[in-house]
């Protein structure tokens, strides 16, 4: 097994201020916008995206929610291990609002889909877009693409790409694993 | 641990404490589903569940049938008293007529105990027991311990007391082994005609005065009077059994504690239970009835996972 550098810790953060200015073009100042982290490792992302914006860019007041999608998914009894599910924290109604969902990797697209039939559950929202730190280009199942990117990859299919954060995993870096 | 050690469901005998514990941590996911706008996850929308009630039930079915929908599976229903069971089908022709119409998950009440275990050796579908005469009613246990659980943060180390008809009630048997598997400790009170005999050999203790056992417990669990199993007078009279053995606020308020008050339902207000201490908040007894829900879509869930995906 050996493994790559995509992003060190300078390079994340610079991928993290340019999306967050990329978040303020188009939703100044949040008011009809709410952030959900897609479970279960899209949420470090959402989080440090919600501190980044509060802290150094001075919005207030940003709803974030987690959104589980394990009963949502398309894969239920095909896989080879059960899903788990994990905690859906949504305390607002998403009706009438513009929702970004936020996500390390996008690969398939699958959870995606997931996500956008798990969303309609809290309301019709006005609009969804889509944010992911790596986008990783054609490997997709679906037609979806991402309108915020920290960064695209190329990556073949039984490469991995792995996202760490410091919080969960005692560094800032993003690796492409060959097993 | 993510997978049940069971293909069905056929009592809280034959699961383990990983068990009990996965089906609690699933139904805590859905009971955040069942608490949104949208109470509905497309899980199962590709598999079929019947409902087998050869006896009859109000909220175990629509308990069942709720957890189904909201799970998006599809849902046939039967009952014994509208079909040919009157004509002298046996249960082995009537699951197996209904399972030739591709079901892949049978939810079965029946009137004989051990009836789920009989079936589960002679046909495919994945079974849930959803009570089978005195013997197991594993998702009310299941309830129960959750509620519990909600209520007390834990089952473990606490004090239970089941109350009243423990001979003729399976709630009862499959408590008794729920409460255990999670490490607390269980009595049973009631009259002596009613305590079936074997009770000290699976490690429950008697108590035949209700205070005393009340004085102890954390938790009472009042089970109702089950005249239509009785064939045969167990105590002199309604009223008499109601002193002895009924909870009212009065004996509640005397204990000097609060206690958690449960009871599966349907109540007898006013024989094994009044109804201040029923509307009381002591009284978990509406929480049982929308913990039931997110439990049985946990266990439907589960189960359904160890289904394998057929492409035809």
């Amino acid at each position: 097994m050996s493994q790559k550098v995509l992003l060190n810790a300078t390079e994340v953060h610079i991928a993290l201020h340019r999306l967050a200015c990329q978040l303020i073009e188009n939703h100044d100042t949040f008011e009809d916008t709410v952030l959900i982290g897609l479970q279960p490792r899209g949420i470090f992302l959402a989080k440090r995206l919600k501190s980044l914006l509060e802290n150094d860019y001075k919005i207030k007041n940003i709803q974030l929610g987690h959104l589980d999608i394990t009963f949502f998914r398309d894969d239920f009894r095909r896989g080879e291990k059960p899903l788990e599910a994990n905690t859906t924290q949504i305390n607002f109604i998403v009706e009438d609002k513009k929702v970004v969902f936020v996500d390390d990797v996008l690969y398939t697209g699958r959870s995606i889909r997931a996500a956008l039939t798990a969303i309609q559950s809290f309301g019709r929202p006005e609009e969804i877009e889509l944010l992911t730190l790596i986008d990783r280009r054609f490997s997709r199942h679906l037609p979806i693409q991402p309108d915020y990117r920290g960064r695209q990859v190329d990556a073949i299919n039984k490469e991995k790409v792995k996202v760490c954060w410091e919080e969960q995993d005692g560094e800032d870096a993003v690796y492409l694993i060959n097993s | 641990m993510s997978e049940l050690s069971v293909n069905h469901l056929l009592g809280i005998k034959y699961i383990s404490e990983a068990d009990i514990h996965l089906i609690f941590e699933t139904a805590d996911h859905f009971k955040e589903v069942i608490n949104r706008p949208i109470k509905k996850v497309p899980s199962l929308r590709d598999i079929t569940i019947a409902n087998l009630f050869f006896e009859n039930s109000t909220r175990t079915r629509l308990s069942f049938e709720l957890a189904e929908k909201r799970l998006s599976a599809d849902v046939i229903n039967f009952s014994a008293a509208s079909s040919s069971v009157k004509k002298g089908e046996t249960l082995i022709d009537t699951v197996n007529n209904i399972l030739s119409m591709k079901v892949d998950m049978v939810v079965m009440r029946h009137p004989n105990p051990g009836a789920g275990v009989f079936l589960s050796k002679h046909i495919n579908a994945s079974i849930v027991n959803a009570g089978d005469g005195a013997h197991e009613h594993p998702t009310q246990a299941l309830l129960d311990c959750y509620s519990i659980r909600e209520r007390l943060k834990d089952v473990a180390g606490k004090k239970v007391v089941i109350v009243g008809d423990i001979l003729h009630s399976r709630v009862a048997l499959s408590n008794i082994f729920a409460l255990q598997k999670l490490g607390a400790e269980v009595k049973v009170c009631g009259p002596k005609t009613l305590i079936p005999k074997y009770i000290e050999r699976i490690g429950v203790s008697y108590e035949k005065n209700l205070r005393s056992a009340l004085e102890w417990c954390d938790v009472a669990n009042m089970l109702r009077v089950q005249n239509e199993r009785m064939d045969i007078s167990y105590f002199p009279s309604t009223r008499e059994y109601t002193q002895q053995y009924g909870v009212n606020k009065a004996l509640l308020d005397s204990l000097g504690k609060e206690i958690v008050v449960m009871h599966p339902g349907p109540i007898n207000r006013g024989v094994e239970i009044t109804s201040d201490v029923a509307d009381s908040k002591q009284a978990i007894i509406l929480e049982q009835v929308q913990n039931g829900v997110a439990i049985r879509m946990a266990v439907l869930y589960l189960l359904a996972s160890k289904i394998q995906h057929n492409e035809n």
